[in-house]
């Protein structure tokens, strides 16, 4: 399902199945999108920040255009728990890594592999330097 | 042949890429065709132009041949000239039938009473434009023949293009000429500038795709905005959203292509506002700001803004009155009351 912010529209309420993995896409050439990103995680439901959200940095290869700081992203990631993946869309190696990545934590977050949950996520995403 | 007539030859046909040369002898119609035959395009340019020269020479060429090689170049590369347009007024409903022997005879008369060097050229094309060359001299010196202004008229129409020269003393001057030779009696400069003359021409003959008022009872549903996306495991969420803005957009600023524009400027002249505390700028006077939007093509990234989502869709009338209002320059000023600027034409 794709959308351009949160919230989800209301009138699609019925038609929607249960959302397993929320991705935000993030394109570093756009501080539009990155501010558009951040008003709409205040919509979203504190359980999917166990592991269920993830952002997506797009845009990574052109290193001229970028207007947001990988500082500010990181610093977003960290607040709210969830893991940042940076990409480059325009190249089709990359774009399909990406896709299979996002795929691989999107069968871990529906509980399709046995013995692993989102919730790894998580614990993964400490850092050895964090108290 | 005068040498500096030739050397004017020369330079114009250097500036031709070599690939062009040939089609651009032919258009001038003035080189036979035993000489064109006989032309080697496939040496320099530098050679190629000095052939030319030679059979100019052979020809007797003069000013008025070189002015109208001029000419056909410069209608060929329109574009790279910065056009402004004017507008005529006439008086009365007289409706005249337009006789344009008339029109350069008056046309003629009129500059030459007042400025004795000038070297005057026409050309007529087949979609009713009249194209003249004015080369500007003063009562002392020869015409400047490497600073024209080229006028373009349409004779059915109260519009005229120019493409001043720097000299824009002779201004007033061309005006006058031109009112005169064509029976009306006031010109006024338009806020439009180009360097796109055919887009121009769209936008004061209003030949580019405009909307009418028919409304469709829904709008068209979902093929009509995301024709690449027949994957039915992608939804998209804010479908209605996307389809909302696109026949705004199409409201707006219609189906077709839009006329070439590669700027607006807006000069404000509004009072700055700010909060009281930060104490900036407690003098109650305008402040004045130039706001300028550059692009290769402003009406079609104007457009692709808000379905691309980089604005809000409907965009500021500011924005897209443009080709209806038949201007790229303007100037806002306060409203007389507390609520924010409006339009005040000069």
């Amino acid at each position: 399902h794709l959308a351009t912010s949160l919230p989800l529209p209301s009138e699609r309420n019925h038609l929607r199945p249960r959302i397993d993995l929320v991705v935000f896409m993030i394109d570093i050439k756009s501080k539009y999108s990155l501010k558009n990103v951040e008003t709409s995680l205040a919509h979203v439901d504190a359980s999917f920040f166990l592991g269920k959200v993830c952002f997506l940095v797009t845009g990574v290869g052109r290193v001229n255009a970028c207007s947001i700081e990988t500082n500010a992203i990181c610093k977003l990631g960290k607040a709210y728990c969830s893991p940042v993946l940076f990409c480059e869309l325009e190249l089709e190696g990359i774009r399909v890594t990406t896709a299979q990545r996002l795929l691989r934590m999107l069968q871990i977050c529906a509980g399709h592999i046995p013995g692993v949950s989102a919730l790894s996520f998580v614990s993964l995403m400490r850092n050895s330097d964090d108290d | 042949m005068d040498e500096t007539v030739a050397e004017y030859i020369r330079r114009t046909v250097l500036k031709v890429p070599r690939d062009e040369i040939k089609m651009m002898l032919q258009k001038w119609d003035f080189l036979s065709k035993a000489q064109l035959q006989s032309l080697n395009f496939h040496q320099t340019k530098d050679s190629i132009s000095q052939e030319v020269v030679q059979f100019c020479e052979e020809n007797s060429a003069d000013i008025k041949q070189a002015a109208l090689l001029d000419i056909i170049y410069n209608h060929i590369y329109q574009n790279k000239k910065m056009w402004s347009v004017y507008q005529m007024k006439k008086s009365g409903e007289e409706l005249e039938c337009f006789d344009i022997a008339d029109f350069k005879k008056k046309f003629k008369r009129r500059l030459r009473s007042a400025l004795k060097n000038v070297t005057i050229t026409f050309k007529e094309y087949e979609d009713n434009a009249i194209w003249i060359r004015v080369a500007w001299g003063t009562p002392y010196k020869k015409p400047n023949q490497y600073k024209p202004s080229y006028i373009v008229y349409h004779s059915q129409t109260p519009y005229v293009f120019i493409s001043a020269s720097v000299l824009r003393s002779n201004m007033p001057l061309l005006c006058q000429a031109l009112i005169v030779a064509s029976n009306y009696h006031d010109i006024r400069e338009m806020e439009l500038r180009s360097h796109c003359l055919n887009s121009l021409k769209d936008i004061v003959f209003k030949r580019y795709s405009q909307n009418f008022e028919t409304y469709t009872i829904k709008p068209l549903q979902g093929g009509n905005v995301e024709p690449e996306d027949a994957d039915l495991r992608i939804v998209h969420e804010n479908r209605s959203e996307k389809e909302r803005i696109h026949s705004l957009n199409e409201e707006i600023f219609g189906s077709g292509p839009q006329p070439k524009l590669e700027f607006a400027q807006y000069r404000l002249e509004t009072m700055f506002k700010s909060d009281p505390k930060m104490n900036v700028l407690d003098k109650k006077e305008p402040f004045r700001c130039l706001v300028k939007f550059s692009s290769p093509h402003l009406l079609e990234s104007l457009k692709s803004l808000a379905p691309a989502g980089m604005a809000d869709a409907p965009l500021s009338p500011l924005l897209t009155c443009i080709p209806h209002k038949a201007r790229n320059y303007f100037k806002i000023r306060e409203k007389k009351d507390l609520f924010p600027a409006s339009f005040v034409s000069p």
